[in-house]
């Protein structure tokens, strides 16, 4: 593949996500030519099932929540670490698949540890 | 290439993309409808076939509500990033052996990693919205769609070890070549895949994130008229993204037999993969938090990563 072709193609995906951005950009500037506009205190309160809405949602969440946040970060670079091994496994043979044997070995030990932990549960 | 007709491809399939989703949300509404025994959308037009053209045009002319509260900036983005990110992985689908988007060596990764970007339109627009259930919502999106996408991508590895390539027209070659689609030597895979994927779109039974009865409607609660509108597209956009990238990695993309053009195939496969989502919608109950996030840490996890292990080992072993 010529250099030219190689980076025409990576045109292509640029115009799809100028694309993407474009087309609600627009529809929502020109939308604004069809639709209503009547803001007054009632209607732009907080939802809260029809009561007054109560203090500030944005608030401190559980921390189950980082926990799985710092999980899949750990897991998500193994899985990104895996991908260029997988590409080249024809090429590393026996050794590449005994190395990341190891590796997968060490990470299916911290699952254990954290499913032990009870880092997993969810309540 | 010349750029005109990239541009012209791109508008094609963003036109065709607009034309599938209106049509897939009918289809929804009809399979389930047939599912429970009642007709489903039938006033507009023949068989109901303009029910979200009708939509589309009424959510369009409604008033467009911002909350007081809310965080505008970041709410008035949120459905953007929503959106873009579903319809940039379009560019490098493959369609037909003669039809397709670019050819960029590293199509796979493309398509994963830029479709992760969708959840952070969905952080953005609960945290934005200034709403408890917007909140709740999201932030439980957030946590189901990191939690599933590690057994996404870990059940396409196995696919990449046995191609080895990350390019889409050599993974459908290859499928075309072993004469025999990826769903056979890789079936393991293609179930985590199809579970992942339900949960990564936020459908049912894993639709947590907009479960209606506790959170009336999730992360685009405090979300009308347009903006809204956007949200939906989006969810349905990735959706037949997902199904195509199913029907690319596991069903054999546009093979098929010759009585019919590859990208007939192509659309056919694709139509399959999303009917199968419709029906569990209609079939399952929706599945407790604590359920869903054992199921992905303790079964879709070491699955994906066992069908690794024993994928790389019989590669080496048969050289």
């Amino acid at each position: 593949m010529s250099l030219g072709v190689y980076y025409d193609n990576y045109i292509l995906v640029l115009i799809f996500m100028l694309l993407g951005v474009a087309l609600p950009v627009v529809a929502l500037t020109f939308g604004r030519l069809l639709r209503p506009n009547n803001p007054y205190a009632e209607k732009i309160t907080t939802y809260e099932s029809g009561i007054t809405p109560e203090g500030d949602a944005q608030v401190r969440y559980h921390v189950a929540y980082y926990i799985v946040a710092l999980e899949f970060i750990i897991f998500d670079v193994e899985t990104v670490f895996l991908i260029p091994w997988a590409v080249t496994l024809d090429q590393l043979g026996w050794v590449g698949l005994n190395m990341m044997l190891i590796f997968i070995g060490i990470l299916a030990l911290g699952l254990a540890y954290s499913w032990k932990k009870r880092v997993l549960e969810w309540n | 290439m010349d750029y005109l007709i990239m541009v012209i491809y791109a508008v094609t399939v963003m036109g065709v993309l607009l034309g599938g989703v209106t049509f897939a949300i009918l289809a929804e509404r009809k399979v389930i409808g047939a599912i429970q025994l009642r007709p489903g959308p039938n006033r507009h037009g023949p068989w109901g076939l303009f029910q979200t053209i009708a939509d589309v045009m009424k959510l369009l002319m409604k008033e467009d509500v911002i909350p007081a509260k809310a965080d505008k900036p970041i709410f008035v983005l949120a459905p953007v990033l929503a959106f873009a990110p579903a319809f940039s992985v379009m560019a490098v689908l493959v369609y037909s052996s003669s039809i397709g988007g670019a050819d960029i060596n590293i199509g796979v990764i493309y398509f994963l990693g830029v479709s992760s970007i969708t959840m952070l339109g969905v952080l953005m627009g609960g945290w934005s919205s200034n709403n408890k259930y917007a909140l709740l919502g999201s932030i439980r999106g957030v946590a189901q769609m990191v939690s599933y996408e590690l057994p996404l991508i870990l059940s396409i590895i196995g696919i990449i070890i046995l191609v080895g390539s990350l390019n889409i027209t050599d993974i459908v070659n290859y499928q075309a070549e072993m004469g025999m689609w990826f769903i056979v030597p890789q079936f393991l895979a293609f179930v985590v895949y199809m579970i992942s994927s339900i949960a990564e779109l936020n459908r049912s039974p894993f639709d947590l994130p907009e479960a209606e009865s506790e959170l009336v409607a999730g992360f685009f609660t405090e979300y009308s008229g347009f903006r809204f509108a956007f949200f939906m597209l989006a969810e349905y956009t990735y959706a037949i993204a997902i199904a195509a990238l199913a029907t690319t990695l596991f069903l054999g993309g546009w093979l098929g037999p010759a009585f019919l053009p590859g990208i007939v195939w192509f659309l056919l496969k694709v139509c399959a993969v999303m009917f199968i989502w419709f029906w569990l919608t209609a079939t399952l109950p929706r599945a407790r938090v604590d359920q869903l996030m054992n199921f992905g840490w303790k079964v879709l996890i070491p699955l994906a990563l066992l069908n690794i292990v024993v994928t790389a080992v019989i590669k080496v072993w048969m050289g």
